[in-house]
């Protein structure tokens, strides 16, 4: 049984509440940072702990901190992406319901490390609770001296309130959510410079995930070496999935990575439901390319994921049975990306477009062989030409449901409709 | 315009560093008042907030949460991306539009119900999943939906 750290509180009874939370040993880090390390110790810590970004990227944290200028007369910002919008993925959202004070305490830390006194947690708009509980939250740590100005004695101010987010997926790209911040259409931005150096208002800025900022206060109390022992050395730390799907025990799991897929699916998550045989698994959301059941044995931790053209994401696991028609999930996530894709780009705004009204005649059994090639063509003139990880993902993900499951798409062809309703 | 409105929107712009930073909090300040964005509740905003008309505009027609059109008393949104597909979403909406008798994207001729396909609610391990008016419905079934709505017409008195 692997010993929670993440999800240590979310069982407690009004865990969510500040005492539950200090009753736990809550904000001790937060007084340890303040009264026992500079910003630039504190920055080593995270970077020998090798925490990586839990949003999807996977970006090493105390590398991206260590990016932001040092000088003390700039005013620096650090944003929690809150807007959980990948499908499959829940996991922020049950930080922010049943422990907000976790991320509000990694937040704390982040935002010390980089000099920042003001921090903002951008939440997706649809989280009604989450936004509640955080704001519950802020005021609770507020009212004991945690936020505001002279923190716990000390001359370190922080400032920190929610923004709203109002149903975007683009906003969880990270320029894009600035841009949102900033009363602009969520647009993405090119880089450099990265927001490191310019961000909100063209100050030096970080974005970090929930769960990336959550993990801070455990690595500030129990180390860099206790975080490095968990799981891979190039994926260290407790992970979090999301087991959704055709799977008997779907929920959030907070394990090690390293582990197989195989394992996590069928053995932690209780395998096909009802004497049902795995299909696919999509791996870390939608914009994962889905692994065959043949190739469940990968290790889910950032590089072994990638190195079989796929990625951990947002550890949001999708598992299909052999009752899924592929056509029609994939279908389903291609018409997500276009209604999702902010519109500045061609390759996205026009290919993805063009690829539902394809997929959507396929599904309807009233689809050509041509139109698979075209498929494929599209994929290529969306990936790598687009201008943020959204049409990537879209046409990575469409292309591996191609490649892996192309006889299902010509069988929709050949008999004229879908096989499997 | 409401003083209580116009206050609500200052206080909520001086947080931010910028007036145009605090249009989305205002969007949804004004649209809790007035249920849809009409094109003079977005002038009245774009005047509290001294910035150009079109910088409310481009908002309020950029982000799916912000209402330009009226919607019903109760708006149900289901979702129907690929967690909830798997697990009989289009089921779910079939269901509700034989029920309400519209279809996805209408509201009933009473005004009472809207309905609405959505993205991802973020609850994939209770699926299918839907809201009403931003209140989550989980491990939906054809049974749970009709008491569902059975509960919604009972609190306006049906």
């Amino acid at each position: 049984m692997f010993d929670k750290v993440l999800l240590k509180n979310t069982d407690v009874p009004n865990g969510h509440g500040i005492e539950a939370y200090e009753a736990a040993g809550g904000y001790r880090a937060w007084a340890k940072v303040l009264h026992e390390y500079q910003p630039d110790e504190l920055i080593q810590l995270v970077k020998d702990s090798n925490l990586r970004g839990r949003g999807g990227a996977g970006f090493p944290t105390g590398v991206k901190f260590g990016f932001v200028p040092k000088d003390p007369a700039l005013q620096k910002y650090l944003c929690c992406n809150a807007d959980e919008s990948e499908p499959g993925t829940f996991k922020d959202r049950v930080i922010m319901e049943k422990d907000p004070h976790q991320m509000i305490e990694g937040i704390a830390i982040g935002a010390y490390a980089i000099g920042a006194d003001k921090a903002y947690i951008y939440i997706r708009g649809e989280y009604v609770l989450s936004i509640e509980r955080t704001e519950a939250a802020l005021k609770e740590a507020y009212r004991k001296g945690y936020l505001g100005e002279r923190i716990l004695g000390t001359d370190f101010n922080l400032e920190m309130f929610v923004h709203c987010g109002a149903g975007a997926y683009i906003c969880g790209e990270e320029t894009a959510l600035l841009e949102s911040f900033e009363g602009r259409r969520a647009q993405p931005k090119l880089k450099p410079p990265f927001p490191a150096v310019a961000g909100l208002y063209e100050s030096p800025t970080v974005i970090n995930n929930v769960e990336t900022l959550a993990c801070l206060p455990h690595i500030v109390q129990r180390g860099a070496d206790w975080f490095r022992g968990i799981g891979p050395e190039g994926s260290p730390g407790p992970k979090l999935y999301c087991l959704s799907g055709h799977v008997r025990k779907p929920g959030l799991y907070e394990l090690p990575m390293g582990i197989s897929l195989r394992e996590l699916v069928e053995d932690h998550a209780g395998g096909p439901r009802s004497g049902g045989r795995i299909k696919a698994v999509i791996p870390g959301g939608v914009s994962a390319p889905m692994i065959p059941e043949s190739g469940l044995d990968v290790a889910m931790d950032f590089d072994s994921l990638a190195a079989v053209d796929t990625m951990l994401g947002s550890a949001g696991v999708i598992v299909l049975d052999e009752t899924a028609c592929v056509v029609r999930v994939a279908k389903r996530f291609t018409e997500f990306f276009n209604h999702e894709s902010c519109g500045k780009c061609t390759p996205c705004r026009e290919g993805l477009d063009w690829a539902v009204k394809i997929l959507r005649r396929l599904e309807d059994g009233r689809g050509k062989h041509e139109d698979l090639d075209q498929l494929e063509r599209l994929c290529g003139s969306i990936f790598g030409n687009s201008f943020c990880a959204l049409g990537d993902g879209a046409a990575w993900a469409l292309r591996a449901a191609l490649k892996h499951f192309r006889d299902e798409f010509v069988r929709h062809i050949d008999d004229g409709r879908c096989p499997f309703h | 315009m409401a003083m209580g409105l116009r206050d609500k929107i200052e206080e909520v712009a001086g947080r931010y560093p910028n007036r145009r930073s605090a249009i989305m909090p205002a969007l949804y300040l004004a649209q809790a008042e007035h249920a849809e964005l009409s094109g003079e509740v977005l002038l009245e905003v774009a005047d509290v907030l001294d910035v150009p008309e079109i910088w409310v505009y481009e908002l309020a027609t950029f982000y799916d949460m912000f209402h330009t059109e009226p919607v019903g008393k109760f708006h149900i949104q289901v979702c129907t991306n690929v967690s909830c597909l798997l697990l009989e979403a289009e089921g779910m909406v079939a269901h509700l539009e034989s029920r309400l008798g519209i279809e996805r994207g209408d509201t009933t001729p009473d005004g009472l119900f809207t309905l609405s396909t959505a993205e991802c609610l973020g609850s994939c391990d209770t699926a299918p999943v839907m809201q009403v008016n931003y209140t989550n419905h989980e491990n939906l079934s054809a049974r749970r939906i009709d008491e569902i709505l059975e509960k919604l017409r009972g609190a306006v008195g049906e």
